[in-house]
C-alpha cells in the first residue's frame, strides 16, 4: 500500500487511541481541523473531544496540562503547530518534563510524547522551519525521536507512545508527503538502533530526519562516479546507537555527517566528536560535516543555500583525503 | 465540551454582568481584628465560621509548624541545610492549604512552602531533603499526593490543572491545590493555568500568598491590578480575598473554594493577604530593601496569636492545651536536629538512576566510567 508519513502518523495515533483508553491527543488546531498539517486527522470524530482536544492557544500550558495528566494515569500525546512555536513550551520541557522522574527518585515518570513539525524545505515564512533537536537532545530526560521513513514514523510513534518516559518526536515537514510502500501497522527496530539504509565501501554519510533522504541521494550520485557511499540513518538521537556508527565508520575509514540544522555546537557536531573518538585508529580523513550555515533559518528564497544538498555532500565527500593533501578548506590562514 | 464552534455576539442586554459571581470581594475577607477580637460581622461575608475543632488542630499543626520553622532556620545557619525559605508569619496559609484539603487530595507546593508539607504529615527529614541539597525532592510524591517543591515560579501550576482535570475524566473526586507567591503571578505559566482550569473547568485551587516581596521587589513593581484575586476574573475563575493572617477567614474560604471544586464549581483562585516575616532566605538581606517598621506592624498581626486569643476568649483553648502544643513542637523540633546532625551521604550511582526508566547505553557507559575513576 502507498503511504505518505503524514498517514502512518496519523494511523500510529489511531491504532494507539484504539489501544489504550489512556492514550490522548491535545494541542492546537488539533481537533475539527486535524492539525494544520492533518496529522490528527479524523481522531476527534472517532474518539470523541475527550479524546483529541483543541486546547487554548498556549504551549506551555499545553506541555503542563500534559505533564500533570500524564502524573495521573494519561499518557498524553500534544502537538506544537510548529518547531519554533514550541518554544513558549521549553521551560515546562526542560525543568519539568525532562527532570521529573529524577526530581521523584523514580516514583513519577511522564509517559508523554510531545510532537513537533520541524525543519525547513516547504519554503515557510519566517519561524517556522527551525530544526530546534539541538536543544532537546542536550536536555538529559529526554528522548528524541527522528523518523525519515514513512514505517519509521509509524512504528517510532507507536514505541514512543508506549515508552514510560518523555519523548519529543520530530517530524521532519517535507517529509509529511513523503510516500513509500508499507503494510500498516509495522514495526521496525526498537529506539536506540541506527539502521544502514544503502551498503557502500568508501565513506559513510550519517544522517537523521529529513538529510536522510538527500543523502541516499548523494549515494546514488556518488555510485554513477564509481564511488560506494553507506548511508546510516540515526532514526533516534537520544538514545543514540554508537555500536552501528562506529562499525560501519571502521568498515569505509572515512564520514561525513549530513544534518540540515545549523553545525555550530549541534548534534552534526556530537556525531563528529563521537565517531573520532571511537573511530580514531580506522579514519583515513577528519570527520567532516555537511549542515546548514550557523544563520537564522532563511526566508523562501534563500532556502535552497542553506539546505544541504547533494552536490555539497558529493564536494564534501571529495574532501576526504583521497589523495592525502591537505583540506584547502581548513589550511592555515583560510581559518 | 463541544465540538460544534459557537461564536456568537455578546449578549448586550445582560441583566446581571457577566463578571458577577467571580469579582472578588472589596476587602478581604476577615473573622478576626488584628488581636484576635471578632471583626464586624459583614467582613466575612457569606462565609461561615470553621468548626471549633478544625481550628483546635490548625492552632496545633501553626504552632508546630511555626517551631519547626525555626528549627529549620537555625539548622540552615548552622550549615546543615544548604537554603531555607522561611514561612514565619505565614502559618495561616500553610497549614489552612493542607488542613481543606482531603487525604486523596493533591497539593503542588513551592521551596517556601516546606511548613505545608510537614502539616500534611510528611516526615520531616523527607521534607527538607531538597533544601538539604538534593536533587529529588525526600518524600515520595505518589504516596503523600504532593508533588515535589517547585521552584521554577509558577511552572507547577498548570500540572495542578492537568492532575485535576485527569482526576475528574477517570471519574475521581481529587482536588489540586497549588501554592503560588505574589511575584509567581506575574509569570506566564499562572496565567496559562487559569486559563486552562477554566476553560476545562478543572477542579483546582489555586493560593497565592501574597507576603508582599518577591525577594525584593514589592507587590507594587508586580503588578498595577486592584489585587491579585483580580486575575482571575478575565479568567472566568471566581476569586476571592482573604486576610491571610487570620486564620479563621483562610480556613473558611479555603474550605469553601476546595468543596466548591469538588462539587464541579470549577477553579477558584483565593489571595491571601499576608507577610514574609523573615527575610527572603538565610542568603538574603532584607535590610536593604525594606523598613524594620513594616516588619515589626505585621508581627501585630500575627495569625498565631489571634488565633490563640480567638480560641481563649472563647473557652476553646485552655492553658494546659497551649502547653501541650508547645511542647509537642519541642519535642518535633528535637526530632529534627537529632536527625539532621549527619551530612547527607551522596551515593554517586544516584547520579545515573533516575534519568530514564532504563539508563541509555551511554548512561550506562558513563557510570562505569565514573565508577572505574572513583576505584582508582
Ligand atoms: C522562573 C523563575 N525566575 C526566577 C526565580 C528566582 N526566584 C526565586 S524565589 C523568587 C521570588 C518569588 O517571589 P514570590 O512568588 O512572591 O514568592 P515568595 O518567595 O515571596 O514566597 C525569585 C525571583 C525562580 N525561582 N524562577
Ligand atoms: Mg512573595
Amino acid at each position: 500500500m502507498t503511504v505518505t508519513m503524514g498517514k502512518a502518523l496519523n494511523a500510529a495515533l489511531r491504532d494507539a487511541m484504539r489501544e489504550d483508553d489512556s492514550v490522548l491527543m491535545f494541542g492546537e488546531d488539533v481537533g475539527a481541523l486535524g492539525g494544520v498539517f492533518r496529522v490528527t486527522d479524523g481522531l476527534t470524530a472517532e474518539f470523541g473531544d475527550d479524546r483529541c482536544f483543541d486546547t487554548p492557544l498556549a504551549e506551555a500550558g499545553i506541555v503542563g496540562l500534559a505533564v500533570g495528566m500524564a502524573m495521573n494515569g494519561f499518557r498524553p500525546v500534544v502537538e506544537m503547530q510548529f518547531d519554533a512555536f514550541a518554544y513558549p513550551a521549553f521551560e515546562q520541557i526542560a525543568s519539568h518534563v525532562a527532570k521529573m522522574r529524577n526530581r521523584t527518585r523514580g516514583a513519577i515518570g511522564l509517559p508523554m510524547v510531545i510532537r513537533v513539525p520541524y525543519a525547513g524545505g516547504i519554503g515557510g515564512v519566517e519561524h517556522h522551519s527551525d530544526s530546534s533537536e539541538a536543544y532537546y537532545a542536550h536536555t538529559p530526560g529526554l528522548k528524541v525521536v527522528t523518523p525519515a521513513t514513512v514505517a519509521d514514523a509509524y512504528s517510532l510513534l507507536r514505541e514512543a507512545i508506549a515508552d514510560p518516559d518523555p519523548v519529543v518526536f520530530m517530524e521532519a515537514k517535507k517529509l509529511y508527503w513523503a510516500k513509500d510502500e508499507v503494510t500498516l501497522p509495522v514495526t521496525t527496530e526498537p529506539f536506540g538502533t541506527a539502521v544502514v539504509r544503502r551498503e557502500g565501501s568508501d565513506a559513510t554519510l550519517v544522517a537523521y530526519g529529513p538529510a536522510v533522504p538527500v543523502a541516499l541521494e548523494a549515494a546514488e550520485a556518488a555510485a554513477a562516479d564509481g564511488r560506494s557511499l553507506e548511508v546510516v540513518d540515526l532514526r533516534t538521537l537520544v538514545p543514540f546507537d554508537d555500536a552501528t556508527v562506529a562499525a560501519s565508520v571502521r568498515r569505509t575509514g572515512r564520514c561525513v555527517v549530513v544534518a540540515e540544522a545549523t553545525g555550530f555546537a549541534g548534534v552534526s557536531a556530537e556525531i563528529a566528536a563521537r565517531v573520532q573518538e571511537r573511530c580514531f585508529h580506522s579514519l583515513w580523513a577528519p570527520v567532516l560535516r555537511v549542515t546548514g550555515w550557523d544563520v537564522p533559518f532563511p526566508p523562501p528564497v534563500l532556502e535552497k543555500y542553506q539546505l544541504p544538498g547533494v552536490d555539497r555532500i558529493l564536494d564534501t565527500v571529495d574532501r576526504l583525503q583521497w589523495d592525502d593533501v591537505p583540506d584547502p578548506r581548513f589550511l592555515a590562514g583560510s581559518r | 465540551m463541544t465540538t460544534q464552534a459557537e461564536h456568537r455576539m455578546p449578549a448586550t442586554t445582560a441583566a446581571a454582568p457577566a463578571e458577577a459571581g467571580l469579582l472578588p470581594s472589596a476587602e478581604p475577607v476577615r473573622f478576626l481584628d488584628d488581636d484576635g477580637g471578632p471583626a464586624p460581622d459583614d467582613a466575612h461575608g457569606r462565609f461561615e465560621r470553621p468548626p471549633t475543632e478544625l481550628l483546635r488542630r490548625a492552632y496545633d499543626a501553626m504552632v508546630l509548624g511555626r517551631r519547626f520553622d525555626a528549627q529549620a532556620t537555625a539548622l540552615t545557619k548552622q550549615g546543615r541545610l544548604a537554603v531555607y525559605p522561611s514561612s514565619r508569619g505565614q502559618e495561616a496559609g500553610e497549614i489552612g492549604a493542607v488542613l481543606a484539603l482531603r487525604e486523596t487530595d493533591w497539593l503542588f507546593p513551592t521551596y517556601r512552602d516546606t511548613m505545608s508539607l510537614i502539616g500534611r504529615g510528611i516526615d520531616p527529614v523527607e521534607a527538607l531533603t531538597l533544601l538539604r541539597g538534593s536533587w529529588h525532592c525526600g518524600y515520595d510524591p505518589v504516596a503523600t499526593r504532593t508533588a515535589p517543591q517547585c521552584t521554577p515560579l509558577a511552572t507547577h501550576a498548570p500540572h495542578a490543572v492537568g492532575l485535576a482535570y485527569a482526576a475528574r475524566r477517570r471519574g475521581e473526586d481529587t482536588v489540586a491545590l497549588v501554592l503560588i507567591g505574589d511575584g509567581g503571578t506575574s509569570e506566564g505559566d499562572f496565567h496559562e493555568a487559569l486559563n486552562f482550569a477554566a476553560v476545562f473547568h478543572a477542579p483546582v485551587v489555586f493560593l497565592v500568598q501574597n507576603n508582599g516581596y518577591a525577594i525584593s521587589v514589592p507587590l507594587s513593581r508586580q503588578t498595577a491590578a486592584p489585587s491579585l484575586a483580580h486575575k482571575g476574573v478575565g479568567y472566568g475563575v471566581r476569586s476571592e480575598r482573604v486576610d491571610g493572617n487570620d486564620p479563621l477567614a483562610v480556613l473558611a474560604v479555603l474550605t469553601d473554594a476546595v468543596e466548591s471544586a469538588r462539587a464541579g464549581g470549577g477553579p477558584v483562585l483565593v489571595e491571601a493577604h499576608t507577610y514574609r516575616v523573615e527575610p527572603h532566605t538565610n542568603a538574603d538581606d532584607d535590610g536593604r530593601y525594606r523598613d524594620h517598621d513594616e516588619v515589626e506592624a505585621w508581627k501585630r498581626r500575627d495569625p498565631i496569636t489571634r488565633l490563640e486569643a480567638h480560641l481563649r476568649s472563647r473557652g476553646e483553648l485552655t492553658d494546659d492545651d497551649v502547653s501541650a502544643a508547645r511542647e509537642a513542637a519541642e519535642t518535633f523540633a528535637a526530632d529534627v536536629r537529632a536527625r539532621l546532625s549527619d551530612e547527607p551521604a551522596g551515593d554517586p550511582a544516584d547520579l545515573f538512576a533516575h534519568v530514564y526508566a532504563e539508563p541509555t547505553p551511554q548512561l550506562r557507559e558513563q557510570a562505569t566510567w565514573l565508577a572505574e575513576e572513583l576505584a582508582r
